[in-house]
């Protein structure tokens, strides 16, 4: 029986439709009532007082008028039912997507992505139930025995006592059992999951199996670990279906009880049979709906479990300043100032980050000044913090000592989606979206024509490729569509840096594509972008950085060498070491 | 080719007679609440005659059984009908795993995507339910039928004939109807769901590009349409489905009224007792039970025929490579020569090897170079017999490779390559599995070789620690490393490294290829690798170029004579050390 107060105060709940899916419902359950008390004085006047057709038509077509009644009833309360749970499903979808867009990629890095995925899919979907059938089941469950009993007191109060002493041990075992069960059976769920992780694990082995001869073994393997999973879990399903077994005792012997009872009543004449019969059509219907929420019992624990995880990324605040409407300066926003190029000069003053609070600082007192046009190269060795300071730059997360000037304008005063207009941004591994190849490079510029969106092509050395695939620019991409090269993938991000033509521009250089052609063309089409505009490269080549402005060298979150190549190169510095790492014969 | 349904029985064959005392069990429980129920208005009626006591007593005992029976037989049936489903699964997945093993890798080389695979397990995990919830309702529905006709027809045939026909309407006909109104929309839901999805997936994988390019909003708004026309095809299958509910239980209704108002003629005429009259109303409600699940039966069978149509698809396929009918002996020597090889995967399609020509004599160490879709992967795939060849030879110790067994010709060769997979369970079990045999000492000393033990044993649990999805994450080094000892364990005489430094940085591809020198030492090696480093040791270098060898030489000769080696070797050291 759970019912989470955090699930019914925090999801908007649409009072409206769920009450009429509940209104509804008690409402077929009246019906059901009159049914029943139809059909009893039906079967009662022909078979005591011998009436014919005629004399009981009326009454027939009662029932025939109530069943079509309740036919509709029923239709509508799952019709009500399904509006509560879409627009439940509705809102919380947008809330969730909102609050992780704010979030932003640090939240969602790595292996976390998965979970997230599942949530946002699976765990949204889950509430379906959640909404659809458990909770107006709820209500009904505590409604409708109501209401059946209030008709059955008058008529015969013994048949009322004897509904109204069972009825709470539907619920108390569903709980007794139902809470010790249900740990249980949780726990077999659980290692349901690991069974087919097993599974997977093995499938996505098989390859490695058979280079070690193992591949046939693990037939046995399966078929071992399947087997146990199925001893194990039996032995707990055979307590956890003691709980569908005293349910359906309770009712059933209930009904039987309400049977011998109203029949013992009737042999000695306290009673009238019409109203006996009345009583045990009632008898099941008044069941009914505890024995329905104990059918949907899970789908109500498997929503509070998915409510859980939803509500725990609602909870998590955002990194500050990445939100729409936070303070700002409305006139320092790029609106004025940055789309005309003249970016001022970007400024780190003294800048510290950390991801987390348990993390070890990820940049430690770092200052350096980007003058506008001018190309900055950052290297270190990996986890030096050359991605914080791309991060940072491109907001998605914000110091957490020192500032980041434009000009005079500390970057927390400018709201962050207005700082982005300003800049474009090159990853290492740029994402490719589930859309066309158009679609892909308009994410530069939303209303680009197609002419432009091809001009931007051109310029990247997207556009020969481009034309070759099956469709062309309109080539679907992604996991369903047409695959593309990482060499192809950089190009299409190049493409979308071509079209927004922004003054700043955020590089995060692609290792080493063996291909010399390709390579080439990557090259060509990078060394256009940088034309013209201020650049942050987080570099990996060494002609990338012979070109380069300025090269800050980062380690261990600090700045220990800057200057230009040449420059570095004469110190015993750690940049001599990485520049030289590769040298011919510099092997162990 | 029978039908998917037809072989999916065929599958569960071996539980027939579970199935039956299954389904038996779930006939029993509906039967029960008939029994008790009707004896309940035989009860009753027959005390309204105000009889003796004793005239009551059957019928008391009756409702007492049913009462009682009911609850007994669901508990077994539910009992029966899990184990069942346990045993489904069990068999599904040894049949699906035994079916694919011959098939691998060949046949996955499609389903490299972890949510592919992922796919398959929920394909089999949908099947397991094929008994429970497709094929035990209708023949549980199908007894009862039996029984209420039984039963109606001592009274009256035409009794049995009208309650008949409403079950068969509300049991199949409106099934039927739904489904073909549904099927429309029932795709459509299918391809909005995925493309809803797929938007929820580029939100959170891509967020940072989103982000970066303001595109957040756009696509918040793009994922609201998405989902409310979701919604909107939710909410036409809920109508469907509360239209197809509601019309099942007004079918419940009018079939009451229809034996009711059918039965008042006859015991006006004498023909039937009207002690019966409350029995047969409420035999007519208490027999719909049996129909109730199948609607959703109808929509679990088009799921199962459609992981199953996809299941036997995959497993369908032809073996790449058979083994020969009578295997050549393992050789004394492992002299490998290629002579004019040429690989297509597709009859007739572009070739991904042609006009392979090398020897590697016994000992001998051999790099293969190349960009990547130059054919590097499939040289290995031909060599570890996961693909044939079509033309040219491959001659091992003088033989063709395909007289050799593949399992025999794959016991001479240890692998170390780009994906190795750790399995979720101990680093003993993962090093084990090369060699069950190894002793503790063999273990260690691979371990140590391969520059992992002080790793291992410097963790909590030692070489007991789990790795992998629930365990401890390794870096990539350590899992190369590991998989490196694990080719040390199985000991063969022919190594084949490919791609065994990829996705590493520099500094930890220096530890790997030292942990590699060990290994290498005195075995018939072939590097293959896109990353030109540790090359100057072999003693030749093929470089492979869409397909064919564009140069070959030994390290320094070819980066002297500056062609497209060189180009690939300039391009790679212009890179800075970190470069991961």
């Amino acid at each position: 029986m759970k019912l989470d107060a955090r699930l019914l105060e925090r999801t908007r709940l649409p009072r409206l439709a769920l009450g009429l899916s509940i209104s509804l419902g008690l409402l077929g359950g009246i019906v059901t009532v009159g049914q029943a008390w139809l059909l009893s004085r039906v079967i009662s006047r022909v078979f005591l007082a011998g009436d014919g057709l005629p004399q009981v038509g009326q009454f027939l077509l009662g029932f025939l008028l109530l069943s079509f009644a309740r036919a509709g009833l029923a239709w509508g309360a799952e019709v009500a039912a399904h509006r509560t749970a879409d627009r439940v499903k509705q809102d919380l979808r947008s809330r969730l997507v909102t609050r992780l867009l704010a979030l932003g990629p640090i939240y969602a890095r790595g292996e976390r992505s998965g979970e997230l995925a599942n949530t946002l899919v699976e765990g949204i979907e889950a509430l379906d139930a959640y909404f659809r059938q458990y909770l107006p089941q709820l209500a009904l469950a505590a409604l409708v025995p109501l209401t059946v009993l209030l008709f059955v007191l008058p008529l015969d109060w013994i048949s009322a006592l004897v509904l109204l002493v069972t009825a709470p041990l539907l619920p108390l075992f569903m709980m007794l059992i139902g809470s010790a069960a249900d740990a249980l059976t949780r726990q077999q769920w659980a290692s349901l999951s690991r069974m087919s992780a097993h599974f997977l694990d093995v499938l996505q082995g098989l390859s490695t199996l058979k280079h070690l001869g193992r591949s046939r073994e693990q037939i046995q393997a399966i078929a071992r670990v399947s087997d146990r999973f199925r001893q194990t879990t039996m032995g707990v399903l055979r307590i956890a279906f003691l709980s569908a077994l005293v349910l359906e005792m309770v009712a059933t012997i209930s009904t039987a009880i309400v049977a011998v009872q109203v029949g013992l009543r009737l042999l000695y004449g306290h009673l009238s049979f019409e109203q006996a019969f009345f009583a045990l059509l009632l008898a099941p219907e008044f069941y009914l709906p505890l024995r329905l929420l104990g059918t949907r019992f899970h789908a109500g624990i498997e929503g509070v479990a998915a409510a859980e995880r939803i509500f725990d990324i609602l909870d998590t605040p955002p990194p500050q300043g990445a939100m729409r409407g936070e303070p700002r300066d409305p006139g320092l926003g790029p609106a004025g100032l940055l789309q005309q190029r003249n970016l001022p000069a970007v400024r780190f003053h003294d800048v510290h980050a950390a991801y987390g609070a348990g993390e070890a600082p990820a940049l430690q007192g770092v200052s350096f000044q980007l003058a506008p046009g001018e190309k900055v190269a950052v290297v270190g060795p990996s986890g030096a913090g050359k991605t914080t300071v791309a991060y940072l730059l491109l907001r998605f997360m914000e110091p957490s000592g020192g500032a980041i000037l434009a000009g005079e304008t500390p970057l927390s005063r400018v709201a962050a989606e207005e700082w982005r207009q300003a800049l474009s941004w090159v990853p290492q591994n740029p994402y490719l979206f589930h859309g066309t190849v158009a679609e892909n490079i308009r994410l530069g510029r939303p209303g680009a024509t197609m002419d432009e969106v091809a001009w931007a092509a051109r310029q990247a050395h997207a556009h020969s490729f481009v034309e070759a695939l099956p469709a062309g620019y309109g080539t679907l991409i992604g996991e369903r569509g047409a695959r593309l090269s990482g060499g192809e993938a950089q190009r299409l991000a190049l493409a979308r840096a071509f079209l927004k033509d922004s003054p700043l521009l955020i590089l995060d250089e692609a290792t080493a594509n063996l291909d010399p052609e390709t390579e080439g063309l990557v090259q060509d089409a990078l060394v256009r972008l940088l034309e013209r505009r201020t650049a942050l490269i987080i570099a990996h080549r060494l002609n990338t950085v012979y070109r380069a402005d300025r090269i800050l060298v980062l380690d261990q979150g600090r700045i220990v060498e800057e200057g230009r190549h040449e420059e570095l190169l004469q110190r015993e510095g750690l940049y001599r070491r990485l520049a030289g790492a590769y040298a011919p014969g510099g092997m162990p | 080719m029978k039908g998917p349904g037809w072989r999916l029985m065929r599958l569960a064959e071996p539980f027939s007679r579970r199935m039956v005392l299954a389904a038996f069990l779930g006939f029993a429980t509906v039967a029960s609440g008939i029994g008790l129920m009707t004896t309940s208005a035989y009860l009753i009626a027959r005390a309204a005659l105000q009889p003796s006591i004793v005239d009551l007593q059957i019928a008391i005992a009756g409702v007492r059984f049913f009462g009682i029976a009911r609850g007994g037989a669901r508990y077994l049936e539910r009992y029966a009908s899990h184990d069942l489903t346990f045993r489904l699964l069990a068999r599904l997945r040894t049949w699906f795993y035994t079916r694919l093993e011959p098939l691998a890798p060949a046949r996955l080389m499609a389903f490299r995507s972890g949510d592919l695979l992922a796919r398959i397990v929920a394909d089999v995990e949908t099947l397991e339910n094929f008994y429970l919830r497709v094929l035990a309702p209708p023949a549980v529905a199908l007894l009862t039928a039996v029984l209420a006709g039984i039963l109606l027809g001592s009274f009256d045939v035409r009794l049995a004939a009208v309650l008949l026909s409403f079950l068969l309407l509300a049991g199949a006909g409106l099934p039927l109807l739904a489904r073909s109104l549904g099927r429309g929309a029932g795709q459509r839901l299918v391809g909005v769901r995925a493309d809803l999805n797929a938007q929820l997936v580029d939100g959170i994988q891509g967020v940072a590009d989103l982000l970066a390019f303001d595109a957040g909003h756009r696509h918040l708004l793009r994922i609201q349409s998405t989902s409310r026309a979701l919604g909107v095809l939710q909410g036409r299958m809920a109508r469907l489905g509360g239209f197809q509910g509601a019309l099942t239980g007004l079918l419940m209704n009018l079939a009451t009224l229809a034996v009711v108002t059918a039965a008042i003629p006859l015991v006006r005429a004498g023909w039937l007792d009207g002690v019966y009259l409350a029995l047969l109303a409420v035999a007519a409600i208490s027999s719909f039970e049996a129909v109730l699940p199948l609607p959703q039966a109808f929509q679990y069978l088009d799921n199962s025929l459609e992981a199953a149509r996809r299941l036997f698809e995959i497993v369908d396929a032809e073996p790449a490579v058979i083994d020969p009918p009578r295997p050549a002996p393992v050789p004394a020597r492992l002299d490998l020569r290629f002579e004019g090889l040429r690989v297509a995967y597709e009859p007739g399609g572009p070739p991904a090897l042609d006009g392979i020509d090398f020897s590697l004599p016994q000992g001998g160490q051999l790099a293969v170079v190349g960009p990547s879709g130059s054919g590097k992967s499939t040289l290995i795939h031909v060599l570890l017999r996961f693909w044939d060849y079509q033309q040219g030879h491959v001659l091992l110790g003088g033989r063709e490779l395909r007289e050799y067994g593949q399992e025999e010709l794959r016991h001479l060769i240890a692998v170390v390559s780009q994906q190795t997979h750790l399995f979720n369970a101990t680093i003993r079990e993962n090093l084990l599995l090369a060699r069950p045999e190894a002793t503790e000492a063999e273990m260690r000393q691979a371990a140590e070789q391969a520059g992992i033990h002080d790793f291992a044993s410097g963790l909590p649990d030692g070489y007991d620690t789990w790795i992998g999805e629930q365990g401890l994450r390794l870096s990539g080094g350590e899992r190369q490393r590991l998989a490196i000892a694990r080719a040390i364990l199985k000991d063969a005489p022919i190594l084949l490294l490919d791609e065994p430094t990829a996705n590493l940085d520099a500094l930890t591809e220096r530890q790997v290829l030292a942990g590699l020198r060990a290994l290498m030492a005195g075995r018939t090696t072939l590097l293959v690798t896109h990353r030109l480093a540790g090359l100057e040791p072999t003693d030749q270098v093929l470089v492979l170029r869409q397909g064919r060898i564009a140069e070959r030489g030994r390290h320094e000769d070819l980066l002297e004579q500056g062609g497209f080696y060189r180009r690939m070797w300039d391009l790679q050291h212009q890179v800075l050390a970190d470069a991961a």
